[in-house]
């Protein structure tokens, strides 16, 4: 049964609905390989102790005849930004260590209604602050192929939990690339869906009008059968959109049979190549342009002048965004609470706590925000910031007056060593210079894995942009380019990753 | 270029309610005019025609009826409290000596 957590979640679902593997089989497989990696590479904060009664009860109401959902029984990683009654929740904080919510978020709620067994909180970047995992209070995740590199961030531990077949499907939430990111430097799939057609109902909210959650997996086609369970209008979230959404699943699977590639207008943006792109990466994109046009794409390169400003905009409203968010931890409703020596007043006691629950990130972008909205300040950085946004905007308008769908490598390197770019924030800001531009825009994106770079065997991808409210095309187009490339290669690219310690 | 001083840090923080020590004061100052001056550059394109967008799909009155929806009952939203006295959140005292 070694081979249950090789299986695709599509592939696991037909072999659970035929009653082949039982629910109970599968979550144990994969709390077995959580037990034999997990130590190396660290992908999970917490894992749960009540999963296997969970796949039990839904052994049980399969047997009793019951019509269960595609994905019931199938094992789900839950990014620990998103609440959960059953286990902590700190967005990988220490002011939130130990926090058990009241209530659970929109999309784990939908989970658990769709019967997928939620087996543990995965890692991130401390309040999804940072492109590594080096800024989580817990100690960085491990990039599974090569424990020395980082997985990515926010989301690097829903990323390295798939990729490393600790399980079929994790969630995840992208602020500026939390999970396109990851899923890039892991060779993976990730998916930041329309602003607005996901709930962030339960999402500790980092930057309220650039964050969005969405799946992580190792297929196209797995992703839209989660996004399927987690997507749709939600009341809970007054910017949920009320849209009647398709099944991203049937446009996964319509994209890996044929030839929706044929007549696709696709547009590469300029200013995402080249500088300050590696070599490896820039050289598998091309290669993958090419793949499209020898399928019949119309490939044009398109033009998005205020790119160069994006992640200057987005270290503003961010920042901005997230100072406000954050001053909920304030040491009395819930979290930390630290006593100052000889004590103090209320405001002296949420000084020291917040002194010593936050690290050092976080702390820079609260002070980054609060300047930036400070009286003076507001019109020349926040007020700027958001017309920045606009002209954004703007180019995505154009550019989708010409094109179905933008493409661009998902980030400029593949996964950097650990300590490379701690000490040099700049640096790590802009290693999510591909991704910033479609949250500010709240345009969908996804990241699917496109081969390994040459110069240092590390996978690279291919993120793929869509107008707002056109995910279903990002699941048609990017399962079209995995099926060509996988017939290409003779096999997935995460087959190929390095086996780790274990069975 | 930006300018930031130990003093204004030291009042955003203070503004911001985080207890930093003299050397996170220090080390944030160089850091913050470093990505200050990195940034500014929104200045460039940000002219007077240009409208700001604050929400990328806006949508606009979004409404649900005035009734009572699901509530957290006391025990719920109390029990993370780090102290609790009474069924009420408690804290420290609101004003120091010299208030």
């Amino acid at each position: 049964m070694a081979d249950i957590i090789r299986l695709t979640a599509a592939e696991l679902s037909e072999k659970l609905g035929s009653r082949e593997i039982s629910a109970v089989e599968a979550t144990q497989a994969h709390l077995d390989r959580i037990a034999d990696v997990d130590t190396d590479v660290h992908a999970f904060l917490h894992v749960s102790d009540s999963a296997l009664d969970t796949a039990r009860s839904i052994d049980e109401r399969r047997a009793s005849g019951e019509e269960l959902g595609p994905l019931a029984g199938i094992p789900l990683a839950v990014k620990d930004v998103l609440v959960t009654t059953d286990m902590p929740s700190t967005s990988g904080s220490r002011i939130l260590e130990g926090y058990m919510s009241p209530f659970d978020a929109t999309v784990v709620k939908r989970s658990r209604e769709a019967g997928l067994v939620l087996i543990g909180k995965t890692n991130m970047d401390e309040f999804a602050m940072g492109s590594s995992t080096e800024h989580s209070a817990y100690g960085p995740t491990r990039n599974p192929w090569d424990l020395g590199r980082i997985p990515g961030g926010s989301g690097g531990g829903s990323a390295a939990a798939v990729a490393a077949f600790e399980a079929p499907l994790a969630l995840g939430s992208d602020t500026g690339g939390s999970i396109r990111q990851p899923a890039h430097v892991t060779g993976t799939v990730g998916v930041k869906p329309t602003y607005g057609a996901v709930s962030r109902y339960g999402a500790i909210a980092l930057a309220s009008s650039l964050d969005q959650v969405g799946p992580v997996t190792r297929t196209v086609l797995d992703a839209g059968l989660l996004q399927d369970v987690i997507g749709g209008h939600d009341p809970f979230d007054s910017t949920s959109l009320t849209d009647i959404w398709p099944s991203m699943a049937d446009a996964a699977r319509e994209g890996a049979r044929g030839d929706v590639l044929k007549g696709l207008k696709v547009g590469v943006v300029r200013e995402l190549s080249g500088e300050g792109f590696q070599a490896g990466v820039q050289s598998r994109f091309d290669e993958t342009v090419a793949l499209l046009q020898k399928q019949g794409a119309e490939v044009l390169e398109v033009s998005a002048p205020h790119f160069e400003y994006a992640v200057s905009a987005y270290y503003l409203i961010l920042p901005a965004e997230a100072s406000s968010n954050l001053a909920k931890f304030d040491s009395v409703r819930f979290g930390m609470r630290v006593q100052p020596e000889g004590g103090g007043t209320v405001e002296q006691v949420m000084a020291a706590t917040r002194e010593a629950g936050f690290g050092p990130e976080v702390k820079r972008r609260i002070i980054l925000g609060t300047y930036a909205l400070s009286a003076g300040y507001y019109d020349a950085y926040y007020g700027s910031a958001q017309k920045v946004r606009t002209l954004i905007q703007r180019d995505f308008d154009a550019a989708f007056a010409q094109v179905d769908v933008l493409i661009s490598p998902s980030a400029p390197t593949t996964a950097f060593k650990f300590g490379e770019k701690l000490e040099d924030p700049m640096a790590m800001y802009l290693n999510d210079i591909a991704t910033i531009p479609a949250n500010l825009a709240g345009i969908p994106g996804i990241s699917v894995p496109i081969g390994l770079a040459p110069e240092d065997g590390l996978p690279v991808g291919l993120q793929i942009m869509a107008p707002v409210r056109e995910d279903a095309r990002l699941y048609r187009v990017g399962a079209a380019i995995e099926a060509l490339l996988e017939a290409q290669w003779g096999s997935t690219l995460i087959s190929r990753a390095p086996a780790l310690g274990g069975k | 270029m930006s300018e930031i001083s130990e003093e204004q840090v030291a009042h955003l923080a203070n503004l911001a309610r985080i207890a930093l020590t003299p050397q996170e004061i220090s080390s944030l100052t160089t850091e913050l005019d470093q990505i200050v001056d990195s940034i500014a550059k929104v200045q460039q394109v940000a002219t007077p025609d240009v409208p700001a967008t604050s929400h990328p799909v806006p949508l606009a009155n979004v409404f649900r009826p005035d009734v009572v929806g699901e509530t957290l009952t006391i025990e719920e939203a109390l029990k993370n409290a780090p102290e609790q006295a009474d069924n009420r959140f408690k804290v420290s005292a609101i004003l120091g000596e010299e208030q």
